[in-house]
């Protein structure tokens, strides 16, 4: 249910108006910047939309943001410049690879730190299992109970295999 | 007249589910067998009884009962039955009765299949399992009553989205339900263990046929979601990083990582107290992703049981549920024993790696679902956290995961040698460089990322295949011998091969569909044609159809490689006029190596020509294909014998009796 809402979500926006994201009277004639569009189309959020890039978006806004990226790139800016002129404009919320600074430094340090403590503990494990070769081994100890109980299942178990 | 009994049975299954929580748990306390053995009925009795309540629900929706308010806000007298059927659970408090019914199963399910459990731990597991459907029940009866009357009746309903009555959606939420439902059960055994104080390799074994139950579910469940959004959303997305997509992609990795842990305690007694913590975590990302969804917390243009009441509710349940058991976990952890030893190369020390790359994952995802919710709730900026993030984060955790998994497999237990294992892989080696020159040559070295992906695909698959071929002793003894041998191994073994290769042939899928994809957007006129990919998409004629409730504009291409027909495609473009909406219809033609996907837009304003989108998605198929064969395999291995009996065995050595003190510590290999 969780995703087919989102899903519905979506499906309601494509529905507000029922054109297909990129259109061909936006492409550009020249391949390999029609190629970049493409590509920075990716990394910026509709920013009426749920979750979703202008390239896969059909609300006017991502059309009006796709048109202002092939604009910059015919005028000869780089992908950087027209990702920063358009960041400048919409504000940190129309980048979906959010910007690396101190507030956000949780989000992008985030799993490396949490991947270096789990390394460390695993390590720290793992010598451990080690180290203590020479040390017997404690298991769970069976009660008497418990030992007939699973000699009878046993001999259930060889039972049922025969017949 | 039926509602009512429906809901007085939801009020029963409450009642019910409150003397499986208490009587069980203090018979257990006090060795007292009469008030343990009371949590079998009253598991039977809940769920006859929330089955009872779904029943009526149900029947409210097929015979149209608009007096339900849920039936009229939901339902249509002219909707197919199918949907009707579906629509039970196509809503806030009908998908709640769903989960409720399939906790109850679960808990029947371990009232029926427990026999070979210690009495004690059983009743604990049950009255665990009753706790949380009192949560649940309380929190149905309190703010989601499906069964609320109105008065007067309208004299029909408001009908379901056209676009959601398709049969793909309405199969998926109740297989994702099974899943994430099904992690309460290890939940339910995680604090039965703690509150026991006692885990052992039996633990781990009773403990993994439900994760196997449960992941294999999610798996399913989330890859008819996938396969959903690619034929439904007209430009063959299958995977959108969406907050409520990451919602059950993390109970799904940390059950994938809880699968293989297990195998640990199992067979080795060690890893206990991380188990525990990862069987208790995954319950509480299942529980986080019921939040998330529910209470509108993700987005405010969510249509779905937006209501903050029904949100703090959940949040409580979830905070009660980890929280307590984080506190007995805390408490009685410490106490628990330490187990077998091994080296860190080895089976378990493959194992181990598998779960910190997993659980990383999981906290990647977790930190890139949250953070903008938290930095925003913490008044500064709002962000956004899409794809680009993710494939630069979590995608580099998936390599190192997808190059151990070859080899893991391979890896004795206690101590390997890791060259040996590496040294036998020669063949996978050798077929993966294969693989790779060949992506080299027919789609060049424009993606190093895609010939990385490709590469960890064909290491997967084909380790898998070498593995099992080890085991065989393939093409080392007579064919005879080898197929004997087949035969005689385990189904757990043929389980891990299955799914590690159905993991290789879905990541082919995903990596040939993201990197290689050709498109056409273009206008085109009768007549026309254009080409992708090497096939020549014509379009043949575009008319006016009416079916049913709908009008249809329809194109019909006929797609040709090399002058030959391939395939005829009928993309559609809809109009429901009764709910005033359109949609489009993608027509697909598969290949099984790859898709034809053509999209018929909007008529040009000169009303000559039509927008088109043409694709060609090589591989894709194979993302469903490859997650089915990793279902198959975990009810492969579900199929164990090992698993109908409570006691560990050596490792692996199938067909023979169980050695009766198995219990003890692994004898020396």
């Amino acid at each position: 249910m969780r995703r087919w809402h989102a899903l519905l979500t979506l499906v309601l926006l494509l529905l507000a108006s029922p054109t297909l994201a990129v259109m061909p009277d936006e492409k550009l004639a020249d391949p390999a910047l029609e190629a970049r569009a493409r590509e920075i189309s990716k990394e910026l959020r509709c920013l009426v939309c749920q979750n979703q890039s202008i390239d896969d978006s059909d609300a006017g806004l991502a059309r009006d943001l796709r048109v202002l990226v092939r604009e910059r790139l015919v005028a000869g800016d780089s992908n950087d410049q027209v990702l920063r002129f358009v960041h400048d404009r919409y504000g940190d919320f129309v980048l979906l690879r959010p910007p690396v600074r101190p507030e956000t430094w949780g989000l992008w340090f985030g799993p490396a730190v949490v991947l270096l403590i789990a390394g460390a503990g695993a390590a720290v494990y793992l010598r451990g299992r080690r180290k203590d070769a020479h040390a017997v081994a404690v298991s769970a100890d069976l009660t008497p109970e418990e030992e007939a109980r699973i000699a009878a299942l046993l001999a259930k178990e060889r039972g049922e295999k025969r017949s | 007249m039926i509602p009512e009994i429906g809901h007085y049975a939801l009020v029963l299954a409450l009642l019910l589910a409150i003397v499986q929580s208490v009587m069980p748990l203090v018979g257990a306390a006090r060795g007292n067998v009469a008030w343990m053995e009371v949590g079998r009925p009253a598991a039977y009795g809940q769920l006859l009884m929330v089955t009872v309540a779904f029943g009526a629900l149900m029947w409210a929706y097929i015979v149209s009962d608009f007096s339900v308010l849920n039936v009229a806000e939901n339902s249509h007298s002219l909707k197919p039955m199918l949907y009707k059927i579906s629509g039970t659970w196509g809503n806030h408090e009908g998908s709640l009765i769903l989960w409720v019914l399939m906790l109850a199963l679960f808990g029947a399910a371990v009232a029926w299949f427990g026999g070979n459990l210690p009495p004690t731990l059983k009743a604990r597991v049950l009255a665990v399992q009753g706790m949380i459907g009192v949560g649940f029940l309380l929190f149905t009866l309190g703010t989601s009553n499906p069964f609320i009357r109105l008065d007067p009746a309208p004299l029909d309903g408001q009908d379901l989205n056209p676009l959601l009555q398709d049969p793909g959606l309405a199969f998926h939420p109740p297989f994702l339900y099974l899943g994430y439902v099904g992690f309460s059960l290890t939940f339910s055994f995680a604090a039965a263990a703690l509150i026991e104080g006692r885990v052992d390799p039996a633990w781990g074994r009773w403990v993994r046929p439900w994760t196997l139950v449960a992941w294999a579910s999610l798996t399913l469940g989330i890859a008819l979601g996938s396969w959903w959004a690619y034929y439904e959303l007209g430009w063959g997305g299958w995977w959108f990083w969406d907050p409520v997509e990451n919602a059950s992609l993390m109970p799904w990795l940390a059950g994938t990582a809880l699968l293989h842990s297990a195998i640990v305690v199992e067979k080795r007694d060690a890893l206990k107290t991380w188990t525990i913590l990862l069987a208790i975590l995954t319950f509480a990302l299942s529980l986080m992703g019921t939040f998330l969804v529910r209470s509108g917390v993700l987005t405010s243009v969510h249509a779905f049981a937006v209501d903050p009441q029904r949100g703090i509710a959940i949040l409580f349940l979830l905070v009660l549920a980890t929280g307590g058991s984080l506190i007995l976990y805390a408490m009685r952890a410490p106490s628990l024993k330490t187990g077998g030893l091994f080296a860190p190369v080895s089976r378990e020390g493959a194992l181990v790696l598998n779960n910190l790359l997993l659980s990383t994952a999981t906290a990647t995802v977790l930190i890139g679902t949250l953070y903008p919710l938290v930095l925003d709730a913490m008044g500064g900026s709002k962000i956004s956290v899409g794809p680009p993030f993710f494939n630069a984060t979590f995608v580099p955790l998936m390599i190192p995961l997808v190059a151990a998994m070859a080899v893991g497999p391979l890896l004795a237990g206690k101590r390997a040698d890791l060259a040996g294992a590496l040294g036998r892989l020669w063949a996978a080696i050798a077929l993966t460089a294969v693989v790779v020159l060949w992506a080299l040559w027919a789609h060049g070295a424009d993606s190093v990322l895609a010939l990385v992906g490709i590469a960890m695909a064909a290491w997967a698959f084909f380790g898998a295949i070498v593995e099992m071929a080890e085991r065989i002793r393939l093409f080392r003894v007579p064919l005879a011998d080898s197929i004997a041998r087949a035969r005689g191994l385990p189904h757990g073994a043929w389980g891990t091969t299955i799914a590690h290769a159905g993991l290789g042939v879905a990541i082919a899928g995903m990596v040939g569909t993201s990197a290689w994809v050709s498109e056409d957007i273009r206008v085109m006129r009768v007549g026309d044609t254009a080409t992708v990919a090497g096939y020549e998409f014509r379009l043949d004629k575009v008319e006016e159809l009416r079916v049913d409730n709908y009008i249809t504009e329809q194109g019909t291409f006929t797609v040709l490689r090399d002058g030959a027909v391939i395939a005829t495609l009928y993309p559609e473009q809809r109009w429901y006029p009764v709910a005033r909406m359109e949609t489009t219809e993608a027509a697909i033609h598969t290949t099984f190596v790859s898709d034809l996907y053509a999209v018929l837009g909007d008529r040009t304003e000169d009303g000559t020509g039509h927008t088109v989108r043409l694709y060609h998605h090589p591989l894709v198929p194979w993302i469903w294909f490859g997650s089915v064969v990793m279902v198959i395999g975990g009810l492969v291995s579900l199929s164990d014998r090992r698993f109908r009996i409570g006691v560990p065995q050596g490792r692996g050595q199938s067909g023979k009796a169980p050695s009766a003190g198995g219990i003890a510590p692994q004898p020396a290999e």
